[in-house]
């Protein structure tokens, strides 16, 4: 973070902000964790502990420590107005994370060989500009060797589409 | 270009998903499965339900009684009801074959989950598992009125008994001993009846219901001792597998005077919404498979109940198992 | 001396061509499916158990233990090159491991890895042969009050305040959490699944260090330019030598993590939790120990040491008692009894060659494994050399591959998407990951031994010391917890030999 680069230098969010966002988050799941084991019983019975009772108490715990994280945020740190990540560093990690997030859809419609084919393939041609011929060996190779293993050598079915019950899988 | 050719393929692909669905209700007379049929076990890798289930496509792929091979999947998750859930949620899917045994009662009853083995398609029960009540050989007990009578004269609840999971049948029969003969016992629930055995050979419970297969390698060692069936008769092996001791020898609880009974089913059902024809060809590739030595083998080592029934007699025994089940759950207090 | 002239008969048995060969294929394999994400130990095994049963069952275990040893080998290559644990087992192995690669410093990681492995394992293996019998009777003194003892053993060696507690307990209490979503074992009820079945199996521990360690270090790998660190590493036969060299030195973390592993084997605690508790004593007590976690060779000798002599104690129980120590011993008894061998006391009286046969492939077949990983140890480094744009999406196909792999369900590949970029924020931010692991691993286990311990004792805590054993191990996990204090105090008392630490745990924030 000593070095940002000339382009995009300028921060998308604050390290104090997305501690903050972060705390706040922590603080909710903390909530709900409470709410759904008070449902449940959160005492301690004749026989030992209810089914919520740790729950119960590990949601109190986050609630507790992430208003301390909370405070301490807001008060007792100076600076940390530095960059949670600048605007250049955001659009590399979208360039992954993105094509991850498409990449699991399309393996809900498209079966998570021919997914990961277009996966491998997208990110060649992409980023490194490999020739189409590579880019096809590579993607198709990488998944054929896949398939083998995985659904014919040790019979662990993986999610399929239509191009594999196309082919009778 | 590349992306069209592969929307084509894909096209083609969808098209003879659909040709094939087609061309498999036509020839529906002779169903047989047209892909790996999964197996799906709702119980920890390397218990009975698991063991089972090994045997059976060891069984298939030895004496090739199926074309397509059987992936056995282990859906052990929450009790089971991972398996369970998995199954009812599978509508259609005629390559899924799901174990049961009495957790299609229980589950729904215990945890209110939307899990009704009505909606299943019965393929066929294999056999029944049996249930025995088992104590430490170094503790006095001989028989299991002497046992019992024990628990009942000890303030209520001192006495612990171990079994698998909560609310289930080593439980239900923990329940029943009450109910029956008044012995109150502090159930502790284990993850496998491998550990209830262990835990009652390191004397942290007093005893445990487990079955002839969950507890055999301790009562041959001398570690357990064995004092009733939870069945209406003896059971039928008569080879000696400890020095002086076989199964047969093992009386009844009823002859002990403790009239509780209790056996398990050990079945197979197809998801809902599958047909009659698919189901009866697993019905005839279970036959098959019970007839193997293999099978006979297996069954004499764990002293399963041997039996096999299918069809409207299944349906039957399910309907009259549910009763019994619904009722010992509801007095037990466990129905959600 | 009986127990010698059985060894060498077993030896005898073990050391027919046959069986020799059994022996290589098993451990290739075993290599090949610890590797690769989405099949492991239980799961290999488990194939493979159909194949052998028209085998002799001596040479079948023989080869579906050396499937077992090769993944716990191979537990550590993607844990060091990529940061993805294979197996959960090599969790703690990538604190200091995948430091080490980014330095360059693959090889000899991976070295002192497979190094520690062995010798982890050769200990677990001594000790089976002279102390079975022993060893057997012991573990039946475990009952739920010991294991919830042994695991709050492991949370307190494990556990330090660190320099930002408040995180720290946030993220542990967040493992804790998720480990309590789905079905409670004791009370048989629904927690925390807002009534959606999906969730009924619970998070799986697989899925989430796959999502933040896989995924969550590709994320920041591409934040920080497009390639992976470490692709000088030069790997040769040097490098091996020149690792074992510097072995020596690290004998007593060696000895330590055996004894703890062993021990977590046999109780059975399992390899993640004897990996994790090696890592922490390891910390705890090295004088360097602030150095933890920027790569250094201790903190990958110490988990990967324990993780497999847990792993090979924990064939132990199995064999003697018929319980499982750990998923893929589960499996292979499920294989004895389709021999129709009946595991339990009776197994070393009746089946003689069948045990001493097993123990001694024990023997040869780690020895064979260590030769053939470290053979591997170049071509695994290769990897690192293959560009970022074809490696990263093959590494998020197999991150995909092995989530859903656990429970065969879709939605926990969205769960591993989801836990990646949570693993990129909270590591950005400094939450320290590790105890959330730790907790997401044990926390329902221990959960479900206190409960079983309180059911027992009707809600009295003092069973906790009501016996020596039990109440050892809680005073000492107690002990534990303070000891960053106790360390503290004396270091007061002597104050000049310390600074450095001292300064070192208080720094202000970057």
């Amino acid at each position: 973070m000593e070095h940002p680069e000339k382009d995009g230098a300028e921060a998308v969010v604050s390290q104090r902000v997305a501690d903050i966002v972060v705390a706040v988050g922590m603080f909710a799941i903390g909530v709900v964790m409470m709410v759904d084991n008070y449902h449940l019983g959160a005492g301690w019975a004749a026989d030992g502990p209810q089914s919520g009772y740790f729950p119960f108490r590990i949601g109190a715990i986050i609630c507790i420590a992430s208003v301390a994280v909370l405070t301490q945020t807001l008060f007792y740190t100076k600076g940390g107005t530095e960059a949670f990540v600048t605007r250049a560093r955001v659009k590399h990690v979208l360039l992954v994370f993105v094509p991850t997030v498409i990449y699991v859809f399309a393996i809900q419609w498209l079966g998570i060989y021919v997914a990961s084919a277009l996966l491998i393939a997208g990110f060649m041609r992409m980023m490194d500009k490999y020739s189409w011929l590579k880019t096809l060996v590579i993607s198709v190779g990488v998944n054929a060797v896949l398939f083998w293993l995985f659904e014919i050598q040790f019979l662990v079915p993986l999610p399929k589409g239509p191009l594999e019950a196309f082919f009778g899988y | 270009m590349f992306m069209q050719r592969l929307l084509k393929v894909a096209l083609l692909g969808a098209s003879g998903l659909v040709l094939s669905g087609a061309m498999g209700v036509a020839q529906s007379a002779e169903w047989q499965p047209t892909k790996p049929v999964e197996v799906i076990v709702p119980a920890g890798a390397g218990g009975a339900s698991d063991q089972m289930a090994r045997l059976i496509t060891s069984i298939v792929q030895k004496h090739q009684l199926m074309k397509q091979p059987m992936i056995i999947q282990i859906k052990g998750g929450a009790s089971g009801a991972e398996g369970a859930m998995d199954v009812q949620e599978s509508k259609g899917n005629a390559h899924k074959l799901f174990v049961a045994f009495s957790l299609i009662y229980t589950l729904p009853i215990a945890t209110g989950l939307p899990l009704n083995w009505r909606t299943l398609n019965p393929v066929a029960m294999i056999a029944l598992d049996e249930f025995l009540l088992w104590v430490n050989s170094e503790t006095p007990y001989k028989n299991a009125r002497s046992f019992l009578d024990a628990v009942k004269a000890a303030p209520p609840e001192t006495f612990k008994m171990g079994g698998t999971g909560s609310k289930r049948e080593d439980q239900l029969i923990s329940f029943a001993l009450g109910k029956a003969y008044g012995a109150k016992f502090t159930y502790i629930p284990y993850k496998s009846g491998g550990e209830a055995a262990t835990q009652l050979v390191g004397k942290h419970i007093d005893s445990n219901v487990n079955n002839p297969s969950e507890n055999i390698a301790q009562w041959r060692a001398g570690e357990l001792r064995a004092l009733c069936v939870f069945s209406a008769q003896r059971m039928a092996y008569k080879n000696k597998i400890t020095k002086d001791q076989s199964w047969a020898d093992i009386p009844t609880c009823k002859e002990s005077g403790v009239d509780v009974e209790y056996q398990m089913l050990r079945a197979f059902f197809l998801p809902p919404g599958t047909t009659k024809e698919q189901s009866a060809f697993y019905v005839d590739v279970l036959k098959k498979v019970v007839a193997t030595p293999e099978w006979k083998d297996y069954v004499e080592r764990n002293a399963l109940k041997e039996t096999f029934s299918s069809g409207p007699d299944f349906v039957k025994f399910l309907e009259k198992d549910d009763a019994n089940h619904r009722t010992l759950m509801k007095e037990a207090g466990f129905a959600k | 001396m009986e127990d010698l002239s059985s060894l060498f008969h077993g030896f005898a048995v073990a050391l027919t061509w046959y069986n020799v060969g059994m022996m290589a294929i098993g451990v290739v394999l075993g290599v090949v499916i610890g590797v690769l994400p989405g099949l492991g130990g239980p799961n290999g095994v488990a194939i493979l158990l159909p194949l052998t049963f028209t085998m002799e069952p001596t040479s079948a275990i023989i080869m579906l233990s050396c499937i077992y040893w090769g993944t716990l080998f191979a537990g550590a290559i993607t844990s060091i090159l990529f940061n993805i644990p294979g197996e959960s087992h090599s969790v703690a192995t990538t604190f200091d491991g995948y430091p080490l690669a980014q330095q360059g410093r693959a090889g000899e990681a991976l070295t002192s890895a497979f190094t520690g492995s062995f010798f982890g394992a050769f200990f677990a293996v001594l000790l089976i042969t002279f102390l079975a019998p022993l060893v057997a009777k012991f573990a039946l003194r475990f009952g739920p009050p010991e294991f919830f003892a042994v695991y709050l053993l492991t949370f307190c060696s494990f556990i330090g305040t660190g320099d930002r507690p408040f995180k720290t307990v946030i993220s542990m209490m967040l493992g804790f959490g998720l480990a309590a979503i789905g079905m409670d074992t004791v009370s048989g009820e629904l927690r925390m699944t807002f009534g959606w079945s999906e969730l009924l199996r619970g998070v799986d521990f697989l899925v989430v260090v796959i999502g933040l360690f896989g995924v969550g270090e590709i994320l920041i790998t591409m934040e920080e330019g497009l390639a992976f660190k470490g692709k000088s590493a030069e790997i040769n036969a040097k490098v091996v030598w020149q690792t074992w060299k510097k072995l020596p030195k690290y004998w007593l973390t060696l000895i330590r993590s055996s004894v703890v592993g062993c021990w977590m084997g046999i109780t059975p605690g399992g390899a993640t939790a004897a990996s994790f508790m090696g890592y922490g004593i390891a910390k705890r007590f090295s004088p360097e120990a602030h150095k933890f976690g920027t790569g250094q060779l201790e903190g990958v000798i110490a988990p990967e040491t324990a993780a497999h002599a847990a792993g090979t104690s924990a064939l132990l129980p199995m064999l003697a008692l018929g319980i499982p120590g750990s998923a893929t011993a589960a499996v292979l008894l499920g294989g004895l009894m389709v021999w129709g061998l009946q595991p339990g006391p009776l197994l070393f009286v009746e089946q003689k060659d069948f045990v001493w046969g097993l123990i001694a492939s024990m023997y040869l077949s780690n020895i064979a494994g260590l030769i053939i990983v470290l053979t591997t140890v170049p071509l695994f480094a290769a990897i690192l050399r293959i560009p970022f744009s074809i490696i990263a999406p093959i590494i998020i196909a197999l991150c995909a591959v092995g989530a859903y792999t656990v429970h065969n369900a879709t939605l926990d590949i969205w769960f591993m998407v989801l836990f990646g970029a949570l693993g990129y924020v909270l590591k950005k931010l400094e939450y320290p990951l590790a105890p959330l692991v730790l907790a997401l691993v044990l926390g329902d286990r221990a959960e479900n031994a206190f409960r079983q311990t309180m059911l027992a004792s009707k809600g009295q805590l003092g069973i906790f010391w009501s016996n020596p054993l039990v109440g050892t191990i809680t005073t000492l996990a107690l002990l534990m917890l303070i000891w960053p204090l106790i360390a503290l105090i004396w270091r007061k008392l002597r104050p000049a030999s310390v600074r450095g630490s001292v300064i070192a745990a208080g720094q202000p924030r970057p």
